[in-house]
This record gives C-alpha cells, sequence and structure tokens, in this order.
C-alpha cells in the first residue's frame, strides 16, 4: 500500500514539473513579480517527494516485501533503526533522497532569495527543474524504488551488515546535503550569468549555499572516514581509493570556490573563475554518484551494481555539462573594471595562490583516479594507483600551501606589505626547532618531514596567535584555518608515531615486542537479535607496566550469511588503542591486528572544528560589520 | 624599453608555464612509478620476465589450501587454468575464505611464487573485483 502511494507520489511529482516549468516560462514574458503559482506548485512537488519517501521507509519498517527493493535490502530480523537506514543505504532509496533533498532546496532557495531579481530566480529555478527532471525519469525509468514483485517472498535478503552502522546510516544524507547544495549553487550560477547578474550582490547571496554545502559536504566525508575507520579495521582513516577521492574532488572545488566568492563578494573580479568552480563543483559531485553506482571504478569499496544505471547518468550529466559550457561561452561576459588590478602582495593574490594550489591538488587526485579507466579502455591493462603516488605528488606542495595559509589571511585587500615579521620569524624559528627536535628521535626522512611539520607548526602558531590578536574578527575563518593546521599536525603525528603488530594466534599463546606484550586469553560467544558475536580477550601489557583489556569482535550475521569484524578502540586524548580479530575458516590461528595510533581523536577533532568555522559563517553578520 | 606593467605580465605568465611543465611532468612521473598492474596467474606464467615492481594478482582461494601458522599465512590463488602460491603475513579481510574470490597486491618472486603485502578487503559477498571476474570468465 505504502509502496504503491510512493510510486503514485513520483509521478505526480514529476508531473508539477512540467506545470513549473510551464508557469515560469510564461512568467518570465509576462508579469513583473514572481507568479504565487510557481512557488506553490514547487512545494507541492516538494510534498509529494517527500511522500513517496515516507512511503518507502514505511514499507521498509513493516518489511513489505513485495516492494523488490525491500526485498533486496532488508530483513524481519533487523533492528528497527537500520531497517529505517537501509532505505537509502541502496541505489534506488539514495537517488530518491537526492531527489528529495533537490526539490526541498530549490523551495528553500525560493523562500530565501526574495531579495533577488524575478528573472534570476526564474531561470535558477528552471535550470534546477532541469536537474530535478532528470533524477525523476532517471529513478521512474532505470530504477523505481517500487517494482513490485509477485508472489511476495517471505523474507528479505537483509542488509549488508557492515552497513548496519550508526556512522553510515547518517553518512548518505549528509553527503547529499553538501553534493546537492552545489546543484543550488550550480543552477544559481548559471542564472546569474543568463541574466548577467554575476556581482557583489549574487555572491553575497550564494556564498550563504556554498557554505552550507561545504559544511555538509566537510561533515559527510568526515561521517565516512570515522566509520571506515572503525568498521573496516584497516586503521587507517583515508586510503586514496577511488570512492573516497570521488567525494574529496568536489570539496576541492568547493573550497576553491568558497574562496573565490569572498574576492567577488569584495570587489567584481574573478567572475570567469568563479562560474567555471560553480560548475566543476556540480560536475564532479554529479561523477562520484556516477562512478561510484557504475562500477567502471576499481575499488575496494565497489558495492554490486549495474552498468546501464550509470550511462544514463553519464548521458545525463554530459547534457549538463554542454548546457553550462554553452551558456558560459555565450552568455557571460567577462569584463571586469580595469581599475581593480591588484598588487602582487594582498589578499587577492593569497587567494589566487590558495585557488592554483586547491587546483592542483585536484587534478592529482582527479588523474589518480581516472587514469586507470583510460588506461584500461586504450591499452586493455587493468592497474591501480595507489597511496604513494599521492603522498609524492600532495605532501611537497603541502609546504607552501601552508605558509601561504598562514600568512595570506592576514594581508590587506588591493596592496599589502608584510605585517607583523618579527612574529612571523620568531614563529618560523620556533616551529623549526620544535619539528627538529621531534623528528630526530625518529629513524624517518629528516629534511622532508622536518620541513612539513615545520609549516604545519608554524601555522599553528599563527592561527593560535590569532585568536588573541584579532578576538572576534574573522573568527570563523579563523576557527576553520587553525583547525586545518591541527589536522595536518595530527595526520603528520599520526603517520609518525603509530605502531602496528600484525600476527596470527591460537588460544592461549601470547606475542611480544619489545614495546608491548599481548596476550590471548579466551574467546566468549554471544547471541545477539540477527548476528552471533565471538568475542575475543586480549591483555595487552605496556612497557611502563599499565595494561589494557581489549575485546575485538567476529559477528556471524545469518542474513546475509557474513562475518564481519568489530574493531576494539579505546581512545583517550593522546592514543587510540586498536585492536581487530579475524578468523580464517577451519584454522585454528586468530589473525590479530593491534595498533596503537596517537593523537587520532584530534583529527576528527579538528575536522569538526573546520566545519564549526565554515557554520560559524553564517552568524558573521550578527557580531561583524 | 618596456614598461613596467609588460615585465610584470610577462613574468607571471613565465611563471604559469614552468609551474604547469614540472606539475605535468611530476605528475606523468610519478604515475610511470606507482602503477600498479593487475595480473592473473594464467598472465603470470606467460611472462618473459619477472619485474620487481608491485602487481596485484586475482583469482580463486583454492579449496583446501590455506594453511595458517603464527606468522604467516600461505594458500594457492587459482584462475582454473593456471594456479600461483602464496604467502602473506598481514591482516586478512573478513570476506577471505576459500573458493571465493580474492586480490592480493606485493611482489612476484617467481612464476609459482607471490609475496603478498596486502590483502584487499572487500564489503559485498556478492560483489567480485572486475578483474576476478574477467579472469574467471575467461576460462
Amino acid at each position: 500500500m505504502a509502496s504503491l502511494i510512493g510510486s503514485y507520489s513520483l509521478s505526480f511529482g514529476l508531473f508539477f514539473s512540467i506545470l513549473i516549468i510551464f508557469f515560469s516560462v510564461k512568467n518570465l514574458k509576462d508579469a513583473e513579480i514572481l507568479d504565487k503559482k510557481i512557488i506553490t506548485f514547487t512545494f507541492i512537488q516538494f510534498f509529494f517527494v517527500v511522500i513517496s519517501f515516507f512511503g518507502l521507509i514505511i514499507s521498509f519498517i513493516n518489511s513489505d516485501f513485495s516492494n523488490e527493493t525491500v526485498f533486496n535490502h532488508s530483513h524481519t530480523t533487523k533492528p528497527l533503526f537500520y531497517k529505517i537506514s537501509g532505505t537509502w543505504g541502496n541505489h534506488e532509496g539514495s537517488l530518491l533522497l537526492w531527489l528529495l533533498v533537490l526539490t526541498l532546496f530549490i523551495s528553500i532557495f525560493l523562500i530565501k532569495s526574495n531579495q533577488q531579481p524575478k528573472k534570476y530566480r526564474i531561470f535558477t529555478l528552471l535550470f534546477q527543474q532541469i536537474i530535478i527532471v532528470g533524477f525523476f525519469v532517471f529513478l521512474i525509468k532505470t530504477s523505481s524504488p517500487f517494482n513490485y514483485i509477485f508472489p511476495t517472498p517471505n523474507e528479505g535478503l537483509g542488509l549488508n551488515p557492515i552497513l548496519q552502522d550508526p556512522a553510515l546510516a547518517i553518512h548518505p544524507p549528509i553527503l547529499y546535503l553538501g553534493y546537492v547544495g552545489s546543484s543550488v549553487i550550480f543552477s544559481s550560477a548559471l542564472a546569474a550569468m543568463v541574466t548577467s547578474y554575476v556581482s557583489k550582490e549574487w555572491a553575497k547571496h550564494i556564498k550563504q549555499w556554498v557554505l552550507a554545502s561545504w559544511v555538509f559536504l566537510t561533515l559527510g566525508i568526515l561521517l565516512g572516514s570515522i566509520w571506515a575507520y572503525y568498521e573496516l579495521g584497516w586503521g587507517g582513516f583515508w586510503f586514496w581509493d577511488p570512492v573516497e577521492n570521488v567525494s574529496l574532488m568536489p570539496w576541492f572545488a568547493l573550497t576553491t570556490l568558497l574562496h573565490c566568492i569572498l574576492v567577488l563578494e569584495k570587489k567584481k573580479i574573478l567572475t570567469s573563475w568563479a562560474m567555471i568552480l560553480s560548475i566543476a563543483t556540480f560536475a564532479l559531485s554529479m561523477s562520484g554518484t556516477f562512478l561510484v553506482r557504475s562500477g567502471i571504478l576499481n575499488s575496494v569499496h565497489t558495492f554490486a551494481n549495474d552498468p546501464e544505471r550509470g550511462l544514463f547518468i553519464l548521458i545525463f550529466l554530459f547534457t549538463l555539462i554542454f548546457l553550462s559550457i554553452f551558456i558560459f561561452i555565450f552568455f557571460h561576459s567577462g569584463k571586469e573594471k580595469l581599475e581593480n588590478n591588484f598588487f602582487w602582495l594582498s589578499k587577492e593574490t593569497s587567494i589566487l595562490v590558495n585557488n592554483w594550489f586547491m587546483m592542483y591538488f585536484l587534478s592529482v587526485v582527479l588523474i589518480g583516479t581516472i587514469y586507470p579507466i583510460f588506461l584500461e579502455v586504450l591499452t586493455a591493462n587493468k592497474i591501480s594507483v595507489g597511496p604513494p603516488f599521492y603522498n609524492k605528488l600532495i605532501l611537497p606542495f603541502l609546504i607552501p600551501f601552508l605558509i601561504a595559509m598562514a600568512i595570506g589571511p592576514n594581508l590587506n585587500w588591493v596592496k599589502s606589505d608584510f605585517k607583523d615579521k618579527f612574529y612571523i620569524t620568531i614563529f618560523l624559528i620556533i616551529s623549526f626547532l620544535l619539528s627538529a627536535l621531534i623528528i630526530r628521535q625518529f629513524d624517518i626522512n629528516f629534511l622532508i618531514n622536518t620541513i612539513l611539520v615545520t609549516s604545519a607548526f608554524f601555522l599553528f602558531f599563527s592561527t593560535s596567535r590569532e585568536f588573541f590578536v584579532k578576538k572576534f574578527r574573522n573568527l570563523s575563518q579563523n576557527i576553520a584555518h587553525f583547525g586545518f593546521s591541527l589536522l595536518i599536525l595530527s595526520i603528520l603525528f599520526n603517520n609518525i608515531f603509530s605502531n602496528e603488530v600484525i600476527t596470527n594466534l591460537k588460544i592461549g599463546e601470547t606475542f611480544e615486542t619489545e614495546k608491548f606484550t599481548i596476550n590471548f586469553e579466551n574467546v566468549e560467544q554471544e547471541d545477539e537479535k540477527n548476528f552471533k558475536a565471538i568475542i575475543g580477550k586480549f591483555n595487552v601489557q605496556n612497557l611502563d607496566g599499565s595494561s589494557d583489556i581489549l575485546n575485538p569482535e567476529l559477528r556471524i550475521y545469518n542474513q546475509p550469511n557474513i562475518i564481519t569484524s568489530e574493531a576494539d578502540i579505546k581512545t583517550n586524548l593522546l592514543t587510540d588503542k586498536f585492536m581487530t580479530m579475524n578468523y580464517v575458516q577451519n584454522q585454528e590461528y586468530f589473525n590479530i591486528r593491534y595498533q596503537v595510533k596517537p593523537f587520532m581523536i584530534w583529527i576528527w577533532v579538528s575536522v569538526i572544528l573546520i566545519s564549526f568555522g565554515g557554520f560559524l559563517s553564517f552568524f558573521k553578520k550578527k557580531y561583524e560589520v | 624599453m618596456y614598461g613596467r606593467k609588460v615585465k610584470l605580465r610577462f613574468f607571471f605568465i613565465l611563471l604559469i608555464i614552468t609551474t604547469l611543465t614540472l606539475s605535468v611532468f611530476l605528475l606523468v612521473k610519478s604515475l610511470e612509478e606507482n602503477v600498479i598492474f593487475f595480473k592473473s596467474p594464467t598472465e603470470i606464467k606467460t611472462l618473459s620476465e619477472i619485474d620487481k615492481k608491485k602487481i596485484r594478482i586475482g583469482g580463486m582461494v583454492k579449496k583446501d589450501s590455506i594453511i595458517m601458522i603464527s606468522k604467516e599465512i600461505k594458500f594457492i590463488v587459482t584462475d582454473f587454468k593456471n594456479e600461483i602460491n602464496v604467502v602473506y603475513s598481514g591482516v586478512v579481510p573478513n570476506l577471505f575464505a576459500e573458493e571465493k574470490g580474492v586480490v592480493a597486491e606485493g611482489y612476484l618472486k617467481d612464476k609459482n611464487f607471490f609475496l603478498a603485502t596486502k590483502i584487499l578487503a572487500k564489503h559485498d559477498e556478492n560483489y567480485m573485483p572486475p578483474e576476478v571476474k574477467a579472469a574467471l570468465e575467461e576460462k
């Protein structure tokens, strides 16, 4: 029943797209003010998608296996929470979520933009409707979440257990808020070009959307990363896997856009650049969805998928890109006032420098991600590109990037001089001495590591000082930059100080290293609702006499029949102690991985700080003129 | 002779060109060094020489072939035409089992012996790496 309503709602929703487009085009010629009907229709469309979405959720809650999506991805013994999150844990449902957010955002846009010119609003709505219609057709044609199966099966196939996790339940919605937010920026940029409205006012208004998308995208990536850390048991937070990269690329583009918009807001320069970035961000978000869903990416994260759907997204994506290139070439007037030329040392230049570096990082990730696809098409050679590629190309460029980030925000607009030369020098010297002292203790490449840590410390000290000097001025930016320095420091130290042991142990055996002793005491078995748990009991004795009890777990799920391992992590402010256990059929030995990872929690904290900085920017006007 | 502005612009363009060339050069060079090729056991048998570079191999884990001792795990990867012995010490993913698909990364010692440094995890029991699928379909 719920499925049926959901299915009809989708068709009604698509029908309203036609109405909206018709009345918008009519309104464009006729009246001076925006037709109220258009806004009402947009709301009704949103309402229908909400009903459709709830229809799917209710089908999942009731375990209505006559619905194919529910049958494929749910099971009666699954906890209620995961029945609900299972709604968007699959291809069909996640696309419905995309559509839901698309219609939600355009409704919010129409309410929030009533100060903006009528033509601009209507064009944004029209471009957004093109995307919305595309998604409606895609959903209904190739991946309807409401397909009917007869006869109705008694039991569903179940949800992949590694997806049954709180972080992963909210990871897709948050990430999608970021992705879809970029669609509003895209439509709005196209509309602004068509109506020649690329201006300071436009920048001010679209900045809110850029910020919102950016905050959600950052948090979405963070959640995925935290999940990978404790659920996949690889003991890391980033693997340069293609699926991770496709979420990082729009992030780079969006971060660049965020900085570029700041310049555009103050002075009407870099307009073409801002337009290209707006288009690129959305194109990258769409390709992300395409690459993950099409199966052409050779990723360890890939789930079973369907190439036909990929083709549809690809065609749709190319249509949108060609449309935007066409508009950019024929409508965008790149004329910028000449008196706006700026001096080489100024805030504008430093933001441009930021943009260059960001684009460089973006290209590295892009090439690393798509090169294997091209090579396979051209030469049939199957390859993959690993972390060393990214480390080698990104790390050296991080050094000037960090230093520019420390100095840039203190420069003036148009023309500037180095300020606080005294502090810059002092901080550089302190950072260098500190890093050299730390790195010397370790048997690693001294030069590159010292310089890297020095530049990270330099940014850390510079941004810390800002909190005292500037107090509340530029607080949001400063928190974000401070968070970034903390992030880089934590990642570097995490890499340098980490300790790892991988071994196979039988119950009762002990493994000794010079830093700790691991004693595998025993295993216990527990029965849960939808899985059996085998819990290992390990006693780790440290050098200083302290000891930790770690209980990594193996879960044998009944439906689908899959084994997953749950890491046991002991977190404190300084280090994470991380243990996973694995079992290979018919073997006496258990495969054990024990890691001591310093500053792990600070990686998460710093990303939260970064997004908090963005969040704070929303309220900027309230305390700052 | 030339104005300050022209000089500055010239310098600027030069800077951009140098940066671009440098980054393209770096990119291409790193790609060449860090690319990992994928080979099936049959492809390895037909190799004319053993490369020292890291590669990935893939296929099915042969039935009754896993031997686990305290330091390492030994098993045989097969594509049903040819097989190769693998020795591995490291983390075993959850879905690693006999008669299941596997992708291992590491170094080829000779045509029958592969020293793995990583076994790639998979998330979905129905999912099979495209390479394995292709290798199996060829048989």
